[in-house]
């Protein structure tokens, strides 16, 4: 490896007599710092979609049937004298879902920290293929814009939920989303598929080949072994949700029967045979349950590393956290059947994923208390990325806990499908892996841009975020367990909800703050990439070798030679030292010994 | 008049945000503009931690004693369903109990050791002992909770055929649902969507030379026998729909092209329900809602609500299509004698066809 490194800076020092253009600097650039900041700002305009559309159903289930001057505007024919439609709220849930998880949890999460992260952290000077790097981002670039392109198809977008469940997503008779705007999501999708698959590969081969001398696995830093192993975890799901997709296209457009059999619609026997659609159920959530955890462990990763640095401490049982890193990683593959414990699957079938499910708790728990262990007897410096930090284990246990009453089949019957489960994945997933791309942004933001966010804004930002978040999803667990379903445009004809609908009209009041406050952030953003105060090479006084690079970008990451590292990355208030931290790069001192870990 | 009411609400809270900002960044002009938090920000945000914990645990008591009601935890109409019941407050009381002391111990730890000029925080990497603490305890816990789930599903799913079950079929399409019960003889007439004529009245594309088909009864509203073990089957002739009883912790889907089936025996009449103090007071509690939804409509001159009565409720709970949302059937649990008067009003399947 080291070898490998040295002749590396050899060539890298005649690629800077090459002059870039705007082009290849800014647009087609294989730089992997250029390539995260494209992923990071593109997967930012598809949260702004994706959260809009949240707010939109928030208010159609707050207000239904009432004209809405909101809708009216932005749903146009969809939303005639202003009253929702209720195909295009089946859209909107649909669309809202794919967005969230796969574009920017997924894309916009992983594929921005781990582009920036893995060469910096690992002390490489690039991805291991730049170029794959960059037709990575733009096959994620182009799903992006088939994805928003689908918004504007006559018949309506995609709109059969974000698993797309066959054969509601296969006949266009059943619903007008079946059409144009399901192909073109599927489509979208597959692309989608292809590039994350590239990048992953791109991240294994890094972590495994790139690595600078004296950066061995065990003194890589969390975020790396997290981003690694969410790589892997990525490689092996992918694939399958991609050949249910292929599979879905062919019983679409070419008549095949894989997911669908004997189905009377609209005054006609359609003449598919023997396919299942809970063969497509297996399939997607092989990939769908996976997900979360491709989703959660970048999140999981970047907190590691950000409670450690502001705490002034060392990451508490690093062994275990990579241990449970991997135990979660294996545990996310042999549980998806929890998904479907009411789908008609054999109910020992239900019994095995009740058992692997609950597995997953325990893990799960010995992170959790690791982190609180190591926030004991710090040093913390409450950075907006700590904030976000700590509000991401705070949510990832509340959320979290309600699992095991969904993992529990038995338990799983009643709450099935209801609110119950909105609240507890919006928690565990979505608001922790969005905290989580918060806490990386406010951390990273001055390796990126070269300038500080500002932290008064952070605070706000945060705060009022965090509040939100609970108000609007810890409430939802209680109409959730009344046996409200999801997914309904409306619950006004069922008045047996009707006590259920102050809840609701709370939670959306909620939903809008906590929506706006998202503009506070987005302003800081854009305002500090180009006003904020130039950053220090290392702000937040921390171990990691991406802060000894210097603060203006340049190709090859590290003038000269590429640092070497001597120690782990968490070498935080150590005793005998001068400063509350080491970077890796420092040699041990004289009579100084490494921790074993 | 909301969307107006909310626009100018979400202006009004905009503007003060804005207002928070610019606050925020003239205190800041002149000191401290490195953007890395000093030690006053370690305090004020170290009790805005404790104030959170706070907020978390008041949320909670808040939900408890405005919504706590709400959860089906009690008063369910199956024999299983106590059972259910039993073991979701149990699993409740276990997690209420981790989250309040996790919590506190995130949110305190957050203030107590805030950061401060010159202080130095401990150098602890590891420690064998609490890390085995720490994971056998919810192994612990967990091997509880899956041993009971486990037991509570097998006791729910395993169906028991010498109990001698009711057969019935729940049939779902776009946007409805149909109920088909078996008969005298207790078995259902063999069944496929591609045996569907519109043109006599076979709607649910019975077999009409199968015997077992002929005493069949097709119908819109389900009424099931108290006391008595029912065996649903279901099928749906389109697309995914799911047959959801919250009342009777009860829930399948139904799957095109395949058969699949859930059963459980009622235990509480539906007019033993509504005078149920409970039930009676949810009732009245809507009832009051209602009423003043009513008045509202009333001097906007439309049309008032219905009164409402408690029913128990088949709902679809798997999306499918534009109506999902009020695809429903009322459930009516009697005594024996009252189904069998209701069942002998309704036609057998071979009087049903039409003969052209």
């Amino acid at each position: 490896m080291s070898v490998h490194a040295e002749t590396h800076t050899h060539e890298e020092h005649h690629d800077h007599h090459h002059k870039e253009t705007f082009v290849t600097k800014y647009i087609f650039s294989q730089d992997h710092k250029m390539i995260a900041k494209q992923y990071l700002v593109t997967g930012l305009i598809m949260g702004i979609i994706g959260i809009l559309m949240s707010l939109l159903m928030r208010m159609q289930i707050a207000w239904p049937e009432e004209p809405n001057i909101i809708f009216k505007a932005l749903l146009g024919k969809w939303a005639e004298g202003g009253v929702m439609d209720a195909d295009i709220y089946l859209a909107l849930v649909t669309i809202h879902g794919t967005i969230m998880v796969f574009f920017v949890l997924t894309a916009g999460l992983s594929g921005t920290f781990s582009n920036l992260l893995i060469p910096l952290q690992i002390g490489a000077r690039d991805m291991a293929s730049g170029f794959l790097n960059m037709i990575s981002y733009w096959m994620f670039f182009v799903s992006s814009v088939l994805m928003v392109i689908s918004l504007f198809v006559e018949a309506g977008p995609a709109a059969a939920g974000w698993t797309i469940y066959p054969p509601l997503s296969a006949l266009p008779l059943a619903q007008g989303g079946s059409g144009a705007g399901m192909t073109l999501w599927l489509v979208s999708m597959a692309i989608f598929i292809a590039s994350s698959l590239l990048g992953s590969l791109n991240y294994i081969v890094t972590v495994l080949n790139l690595r600078t001398k004296g950066m061995s696995m065990t003194r890589l830093p969390l975020t790396i072994w997290a981003f690694f192993i969410t790589a892997v975890i990525g490689v092996i799901s992918f694939p399958v949700l991609l050949s249910a997709a292929l599979l879905l296209i062919m019983d679409r457009s070419f008549g095949t029967s894989f997911f669908l059999s004997d189905i009377f619609i609209q005054g006609e026997v359609l003449h598919y045979q023997g396919g299942s659609p809970v063969l497509f159920e297996h399939l997607f959530w092989f990939l769908g349950h996976p997900e979360v955890y491709i989703v959660l462990l970048p999140a999981l990763g970047i907190t590691s590393e950000v409670i450690a640095t502001n705490s002034r401490k060392p990451i508490f049982g690093y062994r275990a956290m990579v241990a449970s890193i991997i135990a979660i990683a294996f545990l996310s593959t042999i549980v998806w059947g929890h998904h479907m414990f009411i789908s008609g699957m054999n109910p020992f079938l239900g019994s095995v994923f009740t058992f692997t499910t609950l597995l997953i708790a325990i893990p799960s728990a010995v992170k959790a208390f690791n982190y609180i262990t190591t926030l004991w007897k710090g040093n913390l410096q409450l950075n907006p990325a700590m904030l976000f930090s700590i509000g991401l284990v705070s949510t990832f246990i509340t959320g979290g806990l309600t699992g095991i009453i969904l993992g529990d089949s038995a338990l799983d019957i009643n709450v099935h499908d209801t609110y119950f489960v909105v609240a507890h994945f919006h928690l565990v997933m979505g608001i922790s892996a969005l905290y989580g791309l918060f806490a990386g942004v406010y951390h990273w933001f001055p390796k990126m841009f070269g300038r500080m966010l500002n932290k008064n804004l952070g605070y706000i930002h945060f705060w009022v975020t965090a509040v939100c978040a609970y108000g609007v999803f810890f409430p939802m667990h209680f109409i959730g367990m009344a046996g409200l379903p999801r997914r309904y445009y409306t619950n006004s004809n069922f008045p047996l909800f009707d006590d259920t609908q102050n809840v609701q009209v709370l939670i959306t009041v909620f939903a809008l703050v906590a929506g706006l406050v998202q503009l506070v952030f987005l302003y800081n953003f854009i305002h500090s990439m180009f006003y904020g105060k130039k950053a220090e090479q290392n702000p937040w006084r921390s171990n990691t070798l991406e802060w000894t690079a210097p603060v203006e970008h340049m190709h090859g990451n590290w003038p000269g030679q590429i640092p070497h590292v001597h120690r782990w990355a968490y070498d935080y208030s150590k005793p005998g030292q001068d400063d509350d931290f080491v970077p890796q790069n420092i040699p041990l001192k004289k009579g100084e010994e490494e921790l074993q870990h | 008049m909301t969307g107006l009411l909310t626009i100018l609400i979400l202006l009004g809270i905009t503007i003060a945000i804005w207002q928070m900002v610019k606050i925020f960044d003239l205190t800041q002009t002149n000191r401290d503009k490195s953007q890395v938090a000093t030690d006053k920000d370690n305090s004020v945000n170290g009790y805005l931690m404790l104030a959170f914990l706070g907020f978390i645990y008041l949320i909670t008591i808040i939900s408890f004693a405005l919504w706590g009601d709400l959860p089906l935890v009690s008063n369910s109409a199956s024999e299983h369903g106590p059972e259910i019941d039993r073991l979701m407050i149990i699993t409740m009381f276990v997690i209420f109990v981790v989250q309040t002391i996790t919590q506190f111990l995130l949110h305190y730890f957050a203030f107590k050791y805030k950061g401060e000029k010159g202080k130095k925080a401990l150098f602890y990497a590891d420690n064998d002992k609490l890390e085995f603490i720490w994971t056998i305890i919810p192994v612990i816990a967990l091997a509880g909770l899956i041993m009971y789930g486990l037991f509570t599903w097998n006791d729910i799913m395993l169906i028991d055929e010498e109990e001698d079950p009711l057969v019935v079929e729940l049939y779902a399409q776009q946007f409805n649902w149909k109920a088909r019960y078996a008969g005298k003889d207790n078995v259902l007439g063999k069944a496929n969507v591609r045996l569907i004529n519109l043109d006599n009245a076979n709607i649910l594309g019975l077999d009409e030379s199968d015997p077992y088909a002929e005493d069949d009864i097709i119908t819109t509203e389900l009424h099931l026998p108290v006391g008595k073990p029912i065996l649903f089957k279901m099928r749906s002739q389109d697309v995914l729909h799911s047959a959801y009883m919250p009342h009777f912790r009860a829930q399948m889907n139904c799957v095109p092209g395949m058969i699949t089936q859930f059963s459980f025996t009622p235990t509480i009449t539906t007019e033993e329900m509504r005078l149920n103090p409970e039930i009676y007071d949810k009732v009245s509690n809507i009832n009051k809602i209602r009423n003043n939804k009513s008045k509202k409509l009333q001097a906007k001159g439309e049309e008032p609500l219905d009164r409402y009565e408690f029913d128990y409720l088949l709902l679809c709970n798997k999306i499918c299509g534009k109506s999902h949302y009020n695809m429903q059937m009322k459930i009516i649990v009697e005594n024996e004698e009252d189904y069998n008067e209701w069942l002998k009003e309704q036609r057998l399947f071979k009087n049903s066809l039409v003969q052209n």
